[in-house]
């Protein structure tokens, strides 16, 4: 039988998934980052984006995070993260309105916002984006 | 003895007040599930975040984080309280507040200062007359507050354990053990010192960190007492709502004993204007 790594995702508000899984996929702020059984221990923060989890079955599941912590122990992954949903219920239209506000505000330069939190702003709404449109592909795929 | 208008418009006015504390009761009987429900969803992460930070006592970093290192004196400590933002719930707040006074006034035989900071309109306006530091508060957080709305009341005190300020933090809340049982809690969050020693780790091991230790740690450390600060705060909405409920029943029983005992005596008073007004009637006749 395939080696398989339990895995927990949770967020502050509730738990989004936990399970076995042959290996999970986060985007940590050092790039990309692939686990599989026996990873030696680490500990990282992730960038807002996705994370998946390819399951013993062959599937894949996807979940947004907006940031967060990833621990890693040779059998166990944890995701902490600081909102995390299902990549299906990120709300499109949502995302794309926080972007263009984001936007908005990054060209308006008299604005009082923050800069560096409409950038912030601007790279969840795109990765939430990104983590929508991948899985419109692999809807086609199949 | 009391004419029966007055009386009636006493258990008039009972009635009135027995269904607003009805009415009460069924809401909070009804949030009281809803924050139930919250509190069961909040548990998974800190469970894990408070797993995560057990593997972190037994790693052997080069990095100490002085979140983990007891100081070496304590001069000063700091209390983050949580109480509800309304009343007419029991005795829960009065509780908790008793526990505080009696925390503060053992700190303060020990020669120790204290800085509160308050979470709840009640907390905020009880500690705001005592001569205590009251270095923060948040209010008005509603049935279903969010993790983010916590943020900038437990930096307050973090910053203040940073500059060393003070030199310990303690969270204080009500614990929900059932509906009937509510327990107040003192939690010390800082320095944070996980207990339970575990075998398969006892190796001499280390994370990788990324970006670097410092940072994570830094990270990870402020998450774990806010997810703490928010659980204590969904557990508190419980409490509020299920003492609520038991004291606007007991208010509602009450009343309905009040109205029994006044009816008798209506019933009474009215009975014996009957009996005398038949008795001089048939006075009256036999006079004619």
């Amino acid at each position: 039988m395939a080696m398989t790594i339990h895995v927990d995702i949770v967020s502050a508000e509730n738990e989004i998934f936990t399970g076995q899984a042959e290996a999970v996929f986060a985007s940590a702020v050092e790039g990309e980052i692939g686990i599989y059984p026996r990873h030696t221990p680490l500990l990282t923060r992730l960038k807002p984006g996705e994370v998946r989890v390819l399951k013993s079955s062959g599937e894949e599941e996807q979940f947004y995070v907006s940031g967060g912590i990833l621990e890693v122990q040779p059998h166990l992954v944890t995701v902490l993260a600081d909102t995390a949903s299902r990549a299906a219920d990120v709300d499109e239209a949502a995302a794309l309105a926080a972007k263009a506000d984001a936007e908005r505000a990054l060209n308006d330069k008299s604005a009082k916002r923050d800069l560096a939190e409409a950038q912030k702003e601007l790279a969840e709404a795109m990765a939430q984006l990104r983590a929508i449109e991948r899985m419109r592909k692999g809807k086609k795929g199949h | 003895m009391a004419s029966g208008k007055e009386i009636r418009t006493q258990i008039g006015s009972i009635k009135n007040t027995q269904k607003i504390t009805s009415a009460m009761e069924m809401v909070a009987a009804s949030k009281m599930r809803k924050a139930q429900d919250r509190m069961a969803a909040t548990r998974p992460y800190s469970d894990k975040i408070y797993n995560v930070i057990q593997h972190l006592a037994f790693a052997h970093p080069e990095y100490k984080h002085p979140y983990l290192q007891d100081r070496e004196e304590t001069k000063r400590v700091g209390y983050i309280i949580i109480s509800s933002d309304r009343g007419l719930c029991g005795g829960l707040n009065n509780n908790l507040f008793k526990t505080v006074l009696k925390e503060l006034k053992e700190k303060s035989d020990k020669g120790l200062e204290v800085d509160v900071c308050t979470i709840g309109q009640k907390a905020s306006s009880f500690f705001g007359r005592l001569p205590v530091d009251h270095v923060g508060q948040a209010v008005q957080l509603g049935d279903a507050p969010h993790a983010h709305e916590l943020i900038g009341t437990v930096k307050v005190m973090l910053d203040a354990y940073n500059e060393g300020r003070i030199d310990s933090l303690y969270l204080v809340y009500n614990e929900f053990v059932n509906t009937m049982t509510q327990d107040d809690k003192v939690v010390r969050l800082l320095p944070a010192k996980p207990e339970k020693p575990s075998e398969e780790l006892s190796h001499h091991w280390d994370y990788i960190y990324e970006p670097d230790a410092k940072e994570v740690l830094d990270n990870l450390l402020v998450r774990y007492i806010e997810s703490l600060v928010y659980q204590g705060v969904v557990e508190n909405i419980a409490c509020e709502q299920a003492s609520r409920m038991i004291a606007m029943k007991s208010a509602s029983d009450n009343a309905g004993d009040l109205i029994d005992d006044l009816q008798l005596v209506y019933n009474k008073a009215r009975q014996a204007a009957i009996t005398q007004e038949i008795s001089e009637i048939v006075a009256g006749a036999a006079a004619v």
